[in-house]
């Protein structure tokens, strides 16, 4: 690991001010501290935000929003009783993601900020333009049967690897986001970007912005008896999704008055079509109907090597996740969350 | 640049001065505090036999950067007899949770931090799920399940009796 000077800023305004070029904000480190052993990341200035007051609690605002602080651990979010009921999707979510040893020391905004699983990427000798801009992509000729199958470019067909984020993205969640120039909001669905020509940029934070903050709003609370996410994986547990998808609904009379759907795995950043969502609102649930909505959010997909199979897969999850929320959540987090074994039929039924 | 931190070690109060800020929890109990019940095994988070809990946690001590510990409380498998084997401990040894041994500490840490976490039980299916960050390459898994639940309830028993 390359040296760097360690600060811990005691309040938000110093650590701020801390900042500069070549630094890298440190939360629970199960991702910078991984990826500067691999010497994937080498910052110079590694700024410790543990310290800092005030960004440990889950609290209910007056206008009815959920706010999470940037640094509750994932552990603490989906063992929140009161955040798990009224928010379900994104509770198995984070306890389909990583372990209980990596969910107890990871933070909310650590999981926002998490990088790419692409294997050029993390390996500093191969060329990766998301890494080192310019220097290629090594996974376009390379093993790319994960990578992504929407929103890709020439230049990175990374994905996200992020589970909370597509549970967040499902249910509008806002980025509370502090500067030196003060306080702004990003909403989820424009936070992560699409690599286009520069995949260097992988966030619309601006250098030396720090998150603070993630904020649910009221309404999302009303799909609480509806909603799942769903996690395919290449082993049952402890491994990142192949294709996943976050669904949630409002059903009246049997009937869906409104869908939220949002596919993880597939792309850059989660994936969430409007359409998709529109046409599932005011039908009975049925498999024809949400077929034809994983169609729509799967709408111009596209291999990016020998990947064509995950568009299949994503489809089918898609469908699998809403005949879930469409059933209700259970009353008790599933034994293995966001699996795709074991509930359905009743007993063991993995391997 | 030289940074002191205080931890509390298995009931201990240490005052530790650290050279480099690189320094893990890992190798500031291995090489430096003699203490090396807790193994390095991928050094990466993937394999939990670094398991240490931090504050009553289950964290992966490998990804954990020391000087980020001032103040807190850390428990390793050696701190977690006293006098007498912890009901894991006895629990794995009953069930022949092992074999080689070697990710035997960092198991037997994550089975106390999921049976403080309270979600498990002693639902077979529940324990894999929430052991999965703690692999065993001679696969003693069937074991690790069984003296898991086995501790499990003994534990509940003694806090039973403890409270009677």
């Amino acid at each position: 690991m390359k040296s760097f000077d360690l600060i811990q800023p005691a309040t938000i305004d110093e650590a701020l001010a801390a900042w500069q070029p070549g630094a890298s904000w440190l939360g629970g480190g199960t991702n910078l501290v991984d990826l500067m052993k691999a010497g994937a990341l080498q910052p110079d200035t590694v700024i410790d935000v543990n310290r800092l007051p005030g960004l440990r609690e889950i609290e209910t605002l007056s206008d009815g929003a959920t706010r999470i602080g940037a640094l509750v651990s994932n552990a603490e979010l989906a063992s929140d009783m009161e955040f798990a009921r009224s928010f379900p999707a994104i509770a198995e979510a984070v306890l389909s993601g990583a372990s209980g040893q990596l969910r107890n020391a990871a933070t909310v905004a650590g999981n926002l900020m998490q990088r790419t699983r692409c294997a050029y990427f993390q390996d500093p000798n191969a060329a990766c333009n998301r890494r080192e801009p310019g220097s290629g992509c090594d996974a376009r000729a390379g093993e790319n049967a994960n990578l992504a199958v929407l929103g890709w470019s020439d230049a990175c067909i990374a994905t996200s690897p992020s589970d909370l984020c597509v549970s967040l993205a499902a249910l509008d969640a806002v980025v509370e986001i502090r500067g030196r120039e003060g306080q702004r909001e990003i909403a989820i669905a424009d936070f992560h970007l699409l690599p286009g020509d520069t995949p260097e940029r992988e966030t619309a934070l601006q250098p030396g912005e720090l998150i603070v903050a993630v904020r649910l709003p009221a309404e999302a609370r009303q799909f609480a008896a509806n909603a799942r996410y769903l996690k395919v994986r290449e082993r049952t547990s402890f491994a990142f999704a192949v294709a996943s998808c976050a669904a949630a609904l409002q059903m009246e009379g049997g009937r869906i008055s409104k869908a939220r759907l949002a596919l993880g795995a597939v792309a850059a950043r989660p994936w969430r079509v409007a359409e998709a969502e529109t046409l599932l609102a005011g039908h009975l649930p049925d498999t024809d109907l949400f077929a034809r909505a994983a169609d729509a959010a799967l709408a111009g997909a596209s291999p990016s090597g020998a990947n064509a199979w995950k568009i299949e897969l994503a489809r089918r999850t898609v469908i699998r996740a809403l005949t879930l929320a469409a059933a209700g959540t259970p009353a008790r987090m599933p034994a293995l969350p966001a699996s795709p074994f074991g509930e359905l039929a009743g007993e063991l039924a993995h391997v | 640049m030289p940074l002191s931190i205080n931890l509390t070690i298995n009931g201990g109060a240490r005052n530790v001065a650290l050279d480099d800020p690189r320094v893990t929890l890992l190798d500031l109990l291995r090489e430096r505090l003699a203490l090396p019940g807790t193994k390095k095994g991928c050094d990466r988070g993937q394999c939990g036999a670094c398991t240490v809990l931090v504050n009553g946690r289950r964290v992966n001590s490998c990804l954990t950067l020391a000087a980020t510990l001032d103040g807190a409380e850390i428990t390793t498998i050696e701190g977690l007899s006293n006098g007498e084997l912890h009901p894991v401990q006895s629990a794995f040894i009953e069930n022949d949770a092992f074999q080689c041994g070697y990710c035997t500490p960092g198991q037997i840490m994550s089975a106390v931090g999921l049976i403080m976490e309270g979600s498990a039980g002693d639902d077979p299916e529940r324990i894999r799920e929430g052991m999965s960050g703690n692999l065993c390459r001679c696969a003693a898994y069937h074991g690790i399940t069984l003296a898991v639940q086995e501790a499990t309830r003994r534990m509940a028993e003694n806090r039973r009796e403890d409270a009677a």
